[in-house]
């Protein structure tokens, strides 16, 4: 083990870091509206958008993110999307995340109840209301822990831009591998970074889960 | 640059050498990562302390790191270390090893759900400890938890494309190749994507048989 090169190198790690948490935050929170139109669509009541809701799940993840990345990134600009491999990584992870929220989302408001919603239809609220005041506050709870592990795998699943050269976490190693021929030390060095940011996610999901808990 | 999918039948051979890669490598990590888990939940529940801590060490490490991290470290480790595998096994054990720590977690919660009385049962019969688990405790286990380990090898399926970034020439790396010759990433990825959709559907199809083929055994 060589402590030495892990101290020299530390700093490129800890700026590939950053890269890798805004990554996961920007996707993160762009899967989550895509996670949100996905739920809508597949709830609707419009046959179209139903099934526009159900493909969009079913291509996503019946193909791999790699794939979708490459698309997005390489094929982009023969169709007119321009993208740096940054915005590319943002987008194309945020709507391969946002397939997985969409089933996470439709699975705990079909998972409420169904009393609730014909009680507040029956005391006269109107269809979306019954969603809005009476489904959705229940649902929000149920969602957060599985939304926390569809979130801890985006950060992992950021390591695929690695593949676009985005310089993160991932990408650093690599190329560090690569120059001093050291990958247990890279992989001990990035792979603690992971660790540290899942654990600090996994903290505010516990964190958010028990201020929105029944008591 | 418009689209043009003309160009794609002309590499179709090699888009379906390169599925059959895919398709290879998926189930032969797939075995990998089912034994494995096997294995690694019997270690984490009954193996001593000596083993089991830099076991769940190890498992943990898997967790919480990316796989595209840990081939780099599989594929670069070994020849560290002077053992100089094919990138395409390196890459079945790096795909084997990353699922067989997650099937790991999810039969050794099959495994705490057979009942106690099984294992006393075996026990009590005149079987050893080693033999009570192989061939009661684990048949029991792995079938109640068939439907979460066919969802890890569906994303086995879709993680395999990653390999193709340590040289191994599966569906990814055969459209890239493709494409370096006609510059059209668009078609050619595209294509690559049809053709992982239509193995997924056949692994899906396959692994509801399997269930409800166990279904009915129970």
């Amino acid at each position: 083990m060589d402590f030495d090169l892990i101290l020299r190198v530390f700093p490129y790690f800890l700026q590939a870091a950053v890269v890798t948490i805004e990554l996961s935050v920007y996707s993160t929170a762009f899967g989550l509206i895509c996670g949100a139109l996905g739920t809508y669509a597949r709830l609707s009541r419009h046959k179209l958008l139903r099934a526009v809701g159900t493909a969009y799940v079913s291509v996503i993840r019946g193909t791999p993110a790699l794939i979708q990345l490459f698309i997005l990134y390489f094929g982009g600009p023969q169709i007119g999307i321009q993208l740096d491999a940054f915005e590319a990584g943002v987008i194309g992870l945020g709507v391969n995340i946002g397939a997985y929220m969409t089933e996470t989302m439709r699975g705990a408001i079909v998972a409420v109840d169904k009393g609730q919603t014909e009680a507040a239809r029956t005391l006269g609220l109107s269809r979306s209301q019954a969603m809005r005041k009476v489904v959705l506050p229940q649902a929000a709870r149920l969602m957060i822990r599985p939304l926390g592990v569809n979130i801890n795998a985006q950060i992992k699943g950021t390591a695929l831009v690695a593949a676009i050269s985005v310089v993160e976490l991932t990408y650093t190693a690599q190329r560090y591998i690569g120059s001093t021929y050291k990958p247990f030390e890279m992989f001990l060095l990035a792979g603690a970074l992971y660790m540290v940011i899942i654990y600090v996610v996994g903290l505010g999901i516990t964190f958010l889960d028990g201020k929105v808990a029944l008591r | 640059m418009g689209l043009d999918f003309a160009v794609v039948p002309e590499y179709l051979d090699r888009l379906l050498l390169g599925s059959a890669w895919t398709i290879g490598i998926t189930l032969a990590a797939a075995a990998l990562s089912f034994f494995g888990g096997i294995l690694f939940a019997v270690i984490a529940l009954y193996a001593p302390a000596v083993i089991r801590w830099p076991f769940k060490t190890f498992a943990w490490l898997f967790m919480g790191t990316p796989l595209l991290l840990q081939l780099f470290l599989i594929y670069f480790g070994l020849i560290q270390i002077g053992i100089d595998l094919p990138a395409v096994v390196a890459g079945i054990i790096g795909l084997g090893l990353h699922f067989a720590v997650y099937n790991s977690d999810i039969i050794q919660a099959g495994i705490r759900a057979v009942d106690k009385g099984q294992y006393e049962a075996g026990r009590t019969l005149g079987l050893s400890q080693a033999q009570t688990i192989r061939k009661i405790i684990v048949p029991q286990a792995v079938r109640a938890v068939v439907p979460p380990i066919g969802n890890n090898m569906i994303a086995l399926l879709k993680d395999s494309a990653l390999v193709s970034v340590i040289g191994v020439t599966e569906l990814t790396l055969s459209s890239q190749l493709a494409i370096s010759k006609t510059f059209r990433p668009f078609e050619f990825y595209l294509a690559a994507a049809a053709c992982y959709y239509v193995i997924n559907l056949a692994l899906e199809a396959g692994l509801h048989r399997i269930e409800r083929r166990i279904q009915v055994a129970r």
